[in-house]
């Protein structure tokens, strides 16, 4: 893990990854996307609004992945005290609210006509809705801390508490009742059919990659700016140091 | 009463936010770390 440690071994892999991450993710979401409109029959059940799924399922994962990922990289932080593990946290941090945001909004839309509402205050909306607003907080910690110059231990740590939510939003649909679905693909396999299930992880697949690559650009951002600023304030030094010399 | 609704607007709406709100996320992304590390090799190269 300390190989990667360093920022400039970080740059030099980034700078040919991310393009990668961002090209293959839109092709791959794009022929899933594709697939998944024009290639899947409607389900039984729920007909043409099946086709919803291919953008909700992988929305959902990422909006708990993302929060995920905040939270191992603010362990590594807190224990390791790896130099990009707070850089990556806060990269993920975005990212993870969009697709949360979209989570919620694509199963608000598919709710409508499935269950015939746009909203239902049960285990499993509510938690996701609660992921959002951790994120907003997250957001708004880490950004405030990064400006003032200050510690990112603090936002680390509630990262990791804010990890508590991602188990709870997971098991939401056992442990009470629910409109929605429970659990269709676990470790011990799928209950969806394989015509709905290929397309579905090609989708989780391409929305995977772009997230990857979006994590990746933004951490080359943070990154940039902390080298610019110390730039500039070496040189501000530097320049103050000349000017008391010369007075002296 | 039941409702008769057109469930590919629901479909269409729900691949268009997801369509947009990503593009978005990943245009300024993009742009942003354009940006910032052209202004790094600016100050760099002062």
């Amino acid at each position: 893990m300390h190989l990667y440690a360093n920022p400039a071994r970080f740059l030099r892999i980034a700078k040919w990854l991310t393009p990668l991450l961002l090209v293959s993710g839109l092709l791959v979401t794009g022929v899933a996307l594709l697939w998944g409109f024009y290639n899947v029959p409607p389900d039984r059940l729920m007909g043409d609004t099946v086709r919803i799924l291919f953008v909700h399922v992988p929305a959902a994962w990422l909006g708990m992945g993302g929060w995920t990922a905040i939270a191992i990289a603010s362990l590594v932080e807190l224990v390791w005290r790896h130099p990009l593990a707070a850089i990556a946290a806060r990269a993920a941090a975005v990212p993870g609210a969009v697709f949360t945001f979209i989570c919620l909004v694509t199963g608000s839309i598919w709710g409508r006509p499935t269950w015939g509402t746009w909203w239902v205050w049960d285990g499993r909306l509510t938690s996701m809705l609660v992921l959002l607003f951790l994120y907003f907080g997250y957001i708004a910690l880490s950004g405030s801390l990064a400006r003032e110059g200050q510690s990112s231990r603090i936002a680390a740590i509630f990262g990791l508490v804010g990890a508590i939510n991602v188990p709870i939003i997971n098991r939401s649909v056992v442990w009470w009742n629910s409109l929605h679905q429970p659990p269709s693909i676990t470790t011990g396999g799928s209950s969806i059919d394989g015509v709905f299930l290929t397309p579905l992880l090609i989708a989780v697949l391409g929305f995977s990659l772009l997230f990857g690559g979006v994590v990746l650009a933004r951490m080359r951002t943070i990154l940039a700016e902390v080298q610019a600023e110390a730039r500039l304030r070496r040189k501000a030094q530097k320049a103050e140091f000349t000017t008391e010399g010369a007075t002296a | 009463m039941r409702e008769s609704l057109d469930q590919m607007l629901f479909v269409y709406a729900a691949f268009a936010v997801t369509i947009i709100a990503t593009l978005l996320l990943v245009g300024q992304s993009w742009l942003t770390m354009r940006k910032a590390e052209a202004r790094r090799d600016k100050v760099k190269g002062k």
